[in-house]
């Protein structure tokens, strides 16, 4: 169960260099299990944390007395600490990966629930009841109308989501689930800062990366707003 | 179940009441930390964020400085400042004070842009100058975001000042840690517990003082700025 080594009561050693290049060429396999390790617990909970708060924000958009309750709960949650409540996982799941999975998403409620809601309420009412007029179902008129006009802010929520999901999975490394974060750990214990800067360097990278991708998704997916930028 | 009883015992043995090891310090310890972080943090940012705000110009600046910050994992830092600065409080200072600096600034400035410019030019048209229309009329209607902010950066910073344990300070943390190098659990959940109970009893403590420091006509947008608050901060 033990994760991290007691602490020596000594001085830490300070790299004469931040970064040995040979350690990073010796050791890419390690670094790519480590990123896939990572990639894995971003996309799991994002994913399921979007099919969770889809339906639950078209309920709150449907019944507005929802909405506030919704927020209440899923603020709440949001500000456990995330180590507190992969702890408090244990209990239950062990050190499996739902341990970490379970949290992670539902830190993403929050997010994804009020951008989908304020995003479906943002459309304008003249747009929604000349979708009516033109006799759009309800279902039809959120596919086709409400939804694609909702989309930027929704993507916002997204994107948000993904970035704070990404730093977020660092700290389960303290639970034994790897990822970036087991990086900071082999440069703290070894007081070796090439690991650390490796997975800071590349956490960064990987948030700012899938940041762009999805916004990148948003463009695609709204043709119309691109001509006004 | 066994682990609840075996969690409440940890809780109530009078053991892990006193001493430097005991529950009060290790609170202590933790308000300690997030209280200097936090007021550092309010003294850096608050008057950037609202001085971006009041000039209007920069503001891109103040956005990017947030997303980027949302990129940036706190535990690394905390875990680089040791490396390169040693054992001690400065590192997780440094790593805290940089976790709650986006979210006073980017709230602050979001704040005081969203001021209905008619409220401005009334208050420049009664004489204000420059500072005291942000002190008279723009910080009071911008007081539920500016709040929010600081709100937010506090719970973020009570937060992320447990992994302080990580690198051998006290705080609430410790007993995370501690338990599971040696592998006693009611102590990682006794800790997990109390880590939790603090985020929680600051965020209502801090809505506490927002509501008391927010003008009581503006009141019911103190709800909407605490949700807009967390969602452009970063999380830990």
């Amino acid at each position: 169960m033990s994760v991290l080594p007691d602490l020596p009561a000594m001085a830490p050693v300070v790299a004469a260099e931040l970064v040995r290049w040979s350690w990073i060429g010796d050791h890419v396999d390690d670094i790519s299990r480590r990123f896939n390790e990572h990639l894995f617990l971003t996309l799991v909970p994002v994913a399921a944390g979007f099919a969770i708060a889809f339906p639950l924000s078209l309920a709150a958009v449907r019944w507005p007395r929802l909405y506030g309750p919704l927020l209440s709960v899923t603020g709440v949650i949001f500000t456990i600490p995330s180590l507190a409540l992969f702890v408090l996982m244990i209990p239950f799941t062990g050190l499996s990966r739902l341990t970490a999975i379970i949290p992670l998403t539902i830190y993403t409620l929050l997010i994804l629930v009020r951008n989908t809601v304020e995003g479906l309420r943002g459309v304008p009412r003249d747009v929604r009841e000349a979708a009516e007029a033109m006799g759009y179902r309800p279902a039809r008129r959120l596919f086709r109308v409400e939804l694609p006009l909702a989309l930027p802010v929704i993507m916002a929520g997204l994107r948000i989501a993904t970035v704070t999901t990404i730093g977020l999975v660092t700290i389960t490394a303290l639970i034994g689930r790897g990822g970036l974060g087991q990086l900071f750990i082999d440069g703290f214990t070894r007081r070796f800062s090439t690991p650390l800067v490796v997975g800071l360097v590349l956490s960064v990278a990987f948030a700012v990366t899938a940041d762009l991708l999805l916004l990148g998704v948003q463009r695609a997916l709204t043709p119309w707003a691109r001509e006004n930028r | 179940m066994d682990i609840l009883s075996a969690l409440a015992g940890w809780l109530t043995d009078p053991a892990n009441w006193q001493g430097s090891d005991g529950i009060p310090n290790r609170i202590f310890e933790h308000v300690w930390y997030s209280l200097t972080a936090t007021a550092v943090a309010v003294a850096i940012a608050l008057p950037i964020g609202l001085a971006l705000g009041h000039t209007g110009r920069g503001g891109q600046l103040a956005i990017n400085v947030s997303n980027v910050g949302r990129a940036i994992p706190s535990f690394g830092i905390i875990i680089l400042a040791f490396i390169l600065a040693g054992i001690g409080f400065i590192p997780v200072l440094i790593a805290l004070v940089a976790l709650a600096i986006p979210p006073i600034i980017t709230n602050s400035y979001v704040g005081i842009r969203a001021v209905d410019p008619e409220i401005r030019e009334a208050a420049a048209g009664m004489g204000m100058t420059g500072a005291q229309i942000l002190r008279r009329a723009e910080l009071p209607v911008a007081m539920p975001l500016v709040m929010a902010g600081i709100r937010t950066s506090a719970v973020q910073v009570v937060a992320t000042a447990t992994l302080a344990a990580v690198i051998g300070l006290g705080g609430l943390g410790r007993y995370i840690i501690s338990g599971f190098s040696q592998q006693d659990t009611p102590q990682v959940l006794g800790g997990a517990i109390l880590v939790a109970l603090l985020s929680l009893a600051t965020e209502a403590g801090l809505g506490a003082v927002q509501r008391a420091v927010v003008s009581e006509g503006l009141a019911q947008r103190n709800a909407e700025a605490a949700v807009a608050a967390k969602v452009s901060a970063t999380t830990t």
